[in-house]
């Protein structure tokens, strides 16, 4: 007893030690999807330690990067909105911003702050979400596509949505955890349009989701990634840089857009773009964050780790870059005659009124806790409460009995 | 009969301990997999301990641990102390039965509820930020408050109230008493109460996830955070070395347990 | 005396305080928020919405799983329970420190090894692989998800009944026999009544945590079925309707805790918790 009363004291020392050495910093809080930064795991560049030292070096104080992540638009909503937790710098996607300067929770930016600004492509200028360009400067751009293990599905399979509604794969398809993306694919597959507000297009959409949900293996977000690389499961649609970094750790891996007929593309296109949320401590490091993150190295940096096409001239024009990424990457990432712009205004998605949004959330909420589950569970679940129920009664009886006797 | 029963105990240890096993095995992978082992290496316990966020995860969880379950023994043993001493049996049940609620609300309910109070409170003072270590730290305490006091109660109700007069008859003043008669008669139980606080609250993921904010990540989060994202061996790692800290601190207690019998053992003699 | 029973509100104060702050006030909040709309006004459509069929589905199906999950965990808790109490003091406490080693893992990290290794590209199936045995689909089914609840839970069913069963009288035993019962008789007519108290906080500690678990439905059920716990957790973490949680949670609360008044009763014994 004493000697763990010992160790206790030696704890609570240490606290008070650690305590006293924390000092008054500050700090840039960054919320950010999972796997979206180059992180400085197995030797790339650790882009948010390098900033901490670019800080210090150029302004001669010392700050600290506070990084957490979401896994989907509408978690970081939820985070966000709720007031729980302050942020200096988000990453959201497009119709995720256009619903953020909607409800007036992003500050605008100021770009004197932020020369790198230059390096962005002008075609990613004047998007819907941010018409004058004033909340958000993009951070990547991609498309969803269909990702699937050439060892087990059967290539004239694919090619187009129904692959994911292929009774064949039962159980080795992945679907999104996230509302949005989910409802995409069901509408893409249907040829409905993703932006609509008409509840009977976005109930066909559910139908068809509950139509896919006994072929699913599990609603996923970035857990995709261990699932597809073990060939746990076969196919999933995903994000295109996703894609390439999974084939880097099984080549069986293949990978298409969606196309119509004509070989249109029949797929989302998106933006993510670094946001400063209303209410933010430190709105001006949170904009040298942001420029130094437009800065070419850790752009680069972070391109070549999460394999998303980038807007950032300083990335693209790169010859380093090209050659990192090889040819195939090149490829998909950004096909040849592609004019973004275009493409862009037909595939996004948009912000929803409020209405459908709440329709949307409601439909999403049935189709988690549709599901039918074996009713063996049900079965012997009812057993054993008849057995208590049974038990019980036999109990009073004998009780009942017992009593009579001594009486 | 007698090797039936061993059998089972076998066969339900071997269950319990298979992941477990697994784990480790893994932990020592060359390979990212963690469903095929391709060949021994330690790369991913120094991806582990290079990686700085899960060494913070660390620190905050050990400081939360602590600070957490100081607080509730404090306040715990003075509240058990007061509450045994009142004379209203009905305030008395009342009390207990308020205290207990945490312990017997699914740590889901405990963990949204508080955290609908923080956020409606900061929301109310306009702070930009209501989560954090601040708000995990009280979460903390009270669902570590009933079992510190639940585990001082009895040795109060087991100490000899006579004593306590007797000290004072004997001159001790009632704070003099309580120091040298009550205090010791119940510290067993204060320390188990700590120990039980503190092991809640290092191993607590439910009521953690629902009232931190950000910043303040403890291990299990981190762990939690790290199963949503793309898994590699290196949480394995972590995993493991938690189990051989866990493992050589059991049997350092156990050992020196067996020394403090010994002594008293001896001293008897 | 007058002095003494001041003392004793005094010290009991600080804690009577924290408990009005941080129990009493943030389940009137989940009151509050089960009983209000967005905006703040007052209206029962979450309670409403909860009895829409598809809500009382999830209520439904966590409460089988639970109980499913909590009759398994008594069932092979109990023998191994008793096998540890028969044996000598020093196997005995070797035997529950190897129970409660596992406990110090976090659950966590014990349910995403369960994953790694039932997946169907997971360890036992790549081991039946070697064998030549065709890989059997465990992971996303019902059965994971039970297994995965009495894996995790298992230890808090062991400790109390072992606890109550290690103090069990063996002179008890002995007359019984001696009065001409069966080995058989003898456990079900001494051992099971005189050890009910430990049953009935075993199947608390149990049951609690199983019904209102996500993670494990999660990992082992692969999201594609909810339940309670997950749809909770969603209303707070992503679908930002803070108050249809409220709600559910209150709902749960509230049958947990009839549940448990009722189990107490049940258990005539005084019904202490053993840890």
């Amino acid at each position: 007893m004493k000697r763990i009363a010992l160790i206790f004291t030696a704890l609570v020392c240490l606290f008070l030690c650690s305590c006293g050495s924390q000092s008054e910093k500050k700090v840039v809080n960054v919320y950010n999807w999972g796997e979206y930064i180059s992180d400085g795991s197995e030797g790339t560049m650790d882009v948010n330690a390098a900033f901490e030292e670019y800080y210090y070096e150029t302004y001669g104080e010392a700050i600290e990067v506070v990084y957490t992540t979401y896994a989907s638009n509408e978690d970081m909503y939820a985070k966000l909105k709720s007031g729980a937790a302050g942020y200096d710098v988000i990453i959201p996607s497009d119709y995720m911003i256009a619903r953020l300067i909607e409800e007036d929770m992003l500050e605008k930016l100021d770009f004197s702050n932020i020369p790198n600004y230059a390096n962005i492509s002008e075609e990613f200028r004047d998007l819907y979400y941010d018409p004058s360009n004033e909340y958000s400067i993009p951070y990547t751009y991609g498309m969803v596509g269909v990702i699937y293990n050439s060892t087990v599905v059967d290539e004239a399979d694919a090619g187009t949505w129904d692959l994911l509604w292929n009774s064949k794969y039962s159980g080795r398809i992945l679907q999104f955890n996230n509302s949005r993306d989910a409802f995409g694919t069901a509408m893409y597959k249907l040829g409905l349009d993703v932006n609509t507000t008409s509840e009977s297009e976005w109930r066909m959409a559910l139908e068809e989701l509950k139509a896919q949900q006994p072929l699913v293996q599990g609603y996923v977000m970035d857990e995709i990634f261990n699932k597809m690389e073990s060939g746990e499961a076969a196919i999933s649609a995903y994000y295109a840089g996703d894609y390439l970094c999974m084939t880097e750790n099984n080549e069986d891996l293949c990978f298409f857009y969606p196309t119509d007929e004509d070989g249109n593309y029949v797929t989302n296109l998106f933006v993510d773009a670094y946001c400063i949320p209303k209410g933010a401590a430190n709105k001006e490091l949170a904009e040298i964050y942001i420029n130094y993150m437009l800065s070419e190295e850790p752009a680069i940096a972070n391109a070549e780790y999460i394999y998303y096409a980038s807007p950032n001239s300083a990335v693209y024009e790169s010859e380093v870059y090209m050659d990192d990424m090889g040819e195939e990457a090149m490829e998909i990432l950004y096909p040849e005659d592609f004019s973004f712009h275009e493409n862009y205004n037909k595939l996004s998605y948009h912000n929803l009124d409020s209405e459908t949004l709440q329709l949307v959330n409601n439909l999403w909420e049935e189709l988690k806790i549709s599901s039918a589950t074996g009713e063996v569970v049900y079965v012997l679940a009812i057993l054993i409460i008849v057995g208590l129920i049974g038990y019980g009664i036999y109990h009073a009886v004998i009780k009942r009995k017992r009593e009579k006797y001594y009486i | 009969m007698k090797t039936l029963s061993k059998v089972y105990t076998m066969l339900i240890f071997v269950i319990l301990y298979a992941p477990i096993a697994v784990m480790v095995l893994f932990s020592f992978n060359a390979s990212n997999s963690t469903g095929v082992f391709t060949g021994f290496s330690l790369y991913w316990y120094k991806e582990l301990l290079s990686d700085p966020a899960t060494l913070s995860a660390l620190k905050n969880t050990l400081i939360l641990a602590v600070t957490s379950s100081c607080i509730a023994t404090i306040i715990g043993t003075v509240a058990a102390v007061g509450i045994s001493k009142l004379k209203n049996k009905h305030t008395q049940n009342a009390i207990m039965t308020v205290t207990n609620i945490p312990m017997m609300n699914p740590d889901i309910v405990t963990g949204i509820s508080m955290m609908l109070l923080f956020v409606f409170v900061s929301a109310k003072l306009g702070a930009s930020q209501s989560l954090g270590f601040g708000t995990v730290l009280i979460a903390h305490v009270t669902f570590n408050l009933p079992y510190v006091i639940l585990s001082v109660m009895p040795k109060i109700r087991q100490m000899d109230r006579h004593l306590t007069e007797a000290a004072m008859d004997l001159g001790c003043t009632p704070f003099q008493a309580f120091c040298k008669v009550e205090f010791p008669a119940i510290l067993p139980g204060i320390i188990s109460g700590a120990i039980m606080a503190f092991t809640l609250s290092l191993d607590d993921f439910v009521i953690s996830y629902f009232t931190t904010g950000n910043g303040f990540e403890t291990l299990p989060i981190r762990i939690y955070s790290m199963t949503k994202k793309r898994v590699t061996p290196d949480m394995y790692a972590l995993s493991t070395l938690i189990f051989i800290a866990v493992l050589v601190l059991l049997i350092l207690s156990n050992v020196a347990q067996g020394d403090d019998k010994k002594k008293t053992r001896r001293a008897k003699k | 005396m007058q002095n003494k029973s001041f003392m004793a509100r005094l010290m009991a104060a600080p804690h009577i305080v924290w408990s009005i702050l941080f129990i009493i006030a943030p389940l009137m909040f989940v009151f509050y928020y089960a009983f209000t709309d967005k905006s703040g006004a007052f209206t029962l459509s979450n309670i409403q919405q909860l009895g829409s069929p598809s809500y009382l589905t999830i209520f439904a199906r966590s409460g089988a799983f639970a109980l499913v999950a909590t009759a398994i965990c008594l069932l092979v808790a109990y023998p191994l329970a008793y096998a540890i109490s028969r044996a000598t003091p020093r196997m005995q406490k070797i035997y529950i420190m190897l129970i409660m080693l596992p406990m110090w893992m976090n659950f966590l990290i014990r349910t995403y090894s369960i994953m790694a290794i039932i997946e169907d590209t997971g360890f036992v199936n790549t081991l039946l692989g070697y064998l030549g045995i065709d890989p059997i689909h465990m992971i996303n089914t019902d059965g994971a998800v039970i297994f995965g609840m009495v894996y995790n839970y298992l230890p808090y069913m062991v400790l109390p009944i072992h606890t109550v069963l290690s103090k069990l009288d063996n002179r008890l035993l002995e007359a019984s026999a001696d009065l001409g019962c069966t080995p058989m008789q003898t456990f079900f007519k001494v051992v099971m009544p005189l050890s009910r108290s430990g049953i009935v906080s075993g199947i608390t500690m149990v049951f609690v945590p199983s019904v209102s678990t996500f993670y494990i439905s999660q990992k082992l059920g692969g999201s594609s079925f909810d339940l309670i716990g997950d749809t909770i957790e969603r209303q707070f973490q992503t679908a930002y309707n803070y108050n249809l949680g409220a709600a559910m949670s209150l709902v749960l609360m509230a049958v947990i805790l009839i549940s448990m008044a009722i189990m107490n009763r049940y258990s005539d014994d005084e019904g202490s918790v053993v840890v």
